[in-house]
């Protein structure tokens, strides 16, 4: 009875001391979140900046000058131009066909789009080895056509196309499948095309998403290591992507170089991730 | 424009959606495709529209084979269950989509096609909502944007998923009676889904009873209430009470005045509510039924009884009465009261 008419003064304290509490958990967690990323994230991105900056802007920029980093950063870009468009368009059609229509495999379908992210980057690389190498599977048949495949450009394209594909479907299917096909049925019951119900209704529809999914896979088309490394070969000024130089200059003591190369594809993460946010913020608009 | 459906059949996998539908549809009537859910009347409407392919069987829109028309080319106008508005764009756009993706032939100019919209937006009561997107509209709202759009690009039937499906009562009360009136307007052939047989009663010119994917009956709204073809239309248009005469219902339902051939053994009498009189029991011999609850439904009350029969306690009939008669009547809770059946229609 006594407790009852002193409900406050009880009560108060008690409320006081979860929030105290609170507080307290709520700093430890948040100091040992922001202290991991710090460790982790801030200070190795802080580092690669310092050493290619060490000796100075001018060693900086002539280590990026120097003709095998040239084609390195030439070849990178050259293997993203190649395999992004290519992968949006699967990304599409994936999307598409797995949220549109009922076919016999579709789970399979589904499963295996997911295949680059479950298998390891040297496995997938090692793949290709084994299928386009000189004692592969299609090597006689390719040495005797003169086709090069592994430890050349092909090989490396080959190798980012299979790393990278499923990020443009990963992101539209969950939209599409959400979205349903009931306002393409409208367009289409309104005397549209296809073509015209895909540009007008669908794209419209999916672009955030779209550019969300394109956006990823160039940032790992342009920073995927383990499997290119497989079918690299590593020639200077020829199969080094930037990655592959960055590893070749580290192991050559080259740090200027290494550090420097290491900058603009940290500097490219950097794009990717306000890039990232914005197109976020776009679709949360949306 | 008639529609006219031959011997249509439909599987989903090892379920028959649609089994041999025959179906004759005539110029301008409103049609209320009406059945329970999953008795395959939106698989119907699908396959009308070019949505969705019948296994079997064939369209004919005014006499002409429609079976492999594309969606895009049966002229047809569909208006589906949560309206497929077009979110990015203005209710204007939305109106003018149809318009605006004909062939360059045939495409009207960009005042002209502004000129139909906002008549349209007109007709549908909406023109000053022109420049807002679909979020920004209630359910009604959208509901009759889609309508407008669907009529834009002047089809020769409309095709109607579940209209008032996802509405509140009140506004689905409204939109009722003004597609009633859009439709004596407009008079094009119209064909539109429901579950809610009231609605299909109120708003149709013709009703089509669907069941497990077959045809139960078709006909004007009265003719299906008054003369049910089967037990199944019995019980799904109006509340009818079943009386069973295998069930020991027989004797019963001789003291109420019900006339029974010999040839109605084995069957069921169904009774609707209103077809059921009411007196105050004179003596507790005549006396059918206990009087047990009832109910106000506005105009009517509902009066449930209990049947006052050895064989059979406790089993519930339902009768209604106008509000006024019911008054005079001065019954109450516990009264026991003598029933006299008007009319029963007898099914197997």
């Amino acid at each position: 009875m006594n407790a009852m008419t002193n409900v406050h003064p009880v009560k108060a304290p008690t409320l006081q001391q979860a929030l105290h509490d609170t507080v307290w958990v709520r700093w430890l967690l948040t100091a040992v979140a922001v202290g991991f990323i710090a460790l982790f994230l801030c200070l190795p991105l802080a580092i690669v900046i310092f050493e290619a900056f060490a000796k100075g802007w001018e060693t900086y920029s002539a280590a990026l000058l120097q003709p095998d980093a040239q084609a390195a950063i030439g070849l990178t870009l050259l293997t993203a131009l190649a395999t992004v468009p290519l992968n949006t368009l699967f990304g599409l059609c994936a999307a598409w066909a797995v949220t549109r229509f009922e076919f016999f495999g579709k789970s399979l379908l589904m499963t295996l789009i997911d295949l680059p992210f479950s298998v390891s980057p040297v496995i997938s690389g090692l793949i290709f080895v084994l299928m386009f190498g000189a004692q592969g599977w299609f090597g006689p048949w390719l040495s005797e056509h003169d086709i090069k495949i592994i430890f050349a450009v092909p090989g490396i394209m080959l190798a980012t196309l299979f790393i990278t594909f499923p990020f443009v479907a990963r992101e539209l299917i969950p939209l599409m499948q959400e979205m349903g096909s009931e306002e393409e049925e409208a367009a289409l019951s309104l005397g549209a095309s296809g073509w015209k119900t895909f540009w007008q209704i669908t794209l419209p529809n999916i672009k955030w998403a779209l550019l969300y999914g394109v956006l990823l896979c160039n940032a790992r088309a342009m920073g995927e290591f383990g499997a290119v490394s497989v079918v690299s070969g590593h020639i200077r000024g020829m199969t080094n992507t930037l990655p592959l130089h960055v590893e070749v200059s580290y192991n050559e003591y080259d740090f200027v170089g290494a550090f420097a190369g290491a900058s603009i594809l940290a500097g490219l993460a950097i794009i990717t991730l306000i890039l990232k946010s914005v197109l976020e913020w776009q679709q949360g608009k949306h | 424009m008639s529609i006219l459906l031959s011997n249509i059949s439909k599987n989903f996998g090892k379920f028959s959606a649609l089994d041999h539908i025959n179906l004759e549809i005539p110029e301008g009537e409103l049609v209320a495709l009406l059945g329970p859910s999953g008795c395959g009347k939106t698989t119907l409407l699908r396959i009308i529209a070019g949505l969705e392919q019948a296994d079997e069987g064939r369209v004919l829109l005014s006499g002409e084979d429609k079976t492999d028309h594309h969606v895009s080319r049966r002229g047809i106008g569909f208006v589906f269950q949560h309206y497929a508005l077009f979110r990015h764009m203005t209710v204007f756009d939305n109106v003018a989509f149809g318009l605006r993706v004909k062939p360059k032939k045939t495409r009207p100019s960009e005042p002209e096609i502004a000129g139909k919209v906002h008549a349209l937006l007109e007709l549908v009561q909406l023109d000053w909502l022109h420049d807002r997107f679909p979020d920004q509209l209630s359910g009604g709202q959208r509901q009759r944007i889609a309508l407008a759009r669907a009529l834009a690009v002047e089809p020769s039937v409309l095709l109607l998923d579940e209209p008032f499906g996802a509405l509140d009562a009140s506004v689905r009360k409204d939109l009722r009676q003004w597609l009633r009136s859009l439709h004596h307007e407009l008079n094009v052939t119209s064909i539109f889904v429901t579950h809610d047989q009231e609605e299909a009663m109120e708003v149709a010119s013709q009703v089509v009873v669907l069941n497990h994917g077959r045809i139960e009956q078709q006909g004007a709204p009265s003719d299906i209430y008054d003369h049910p073809a089967n037990a199944f239309v019995s019980k799904f248009i109006g509340q009818t009470n079943v009386f069973s005469l295998e069930h020991h219902d027989t004797q019963w339902l001789q003291t109420t005045g019900l006339q029974i051939a010999d040839d109605r053994q084995g069957k069921t009498a169904h009774v609707r509510p209103h077809d059921i009189d009411i007196q105050k029991a004179s003596d507790d011999d005549s006396a059918q039924a206990i009087l047990k609850d009832w109910q106000h439904l506005g105009a009517l009350i509902r009066i449930e009884l209990v049947k006052n029969s050895p064989d059979h306690p406790n089993a519930t009939v339902y009768a209604e009465m106008p509000n006024e008669q019911f008054k005079q009547l001065q019954l109450h809770k516990g009264d026991k009261v003598s029933l006299r059946i008007r009319n029963a229609h007898w099914f197997h």
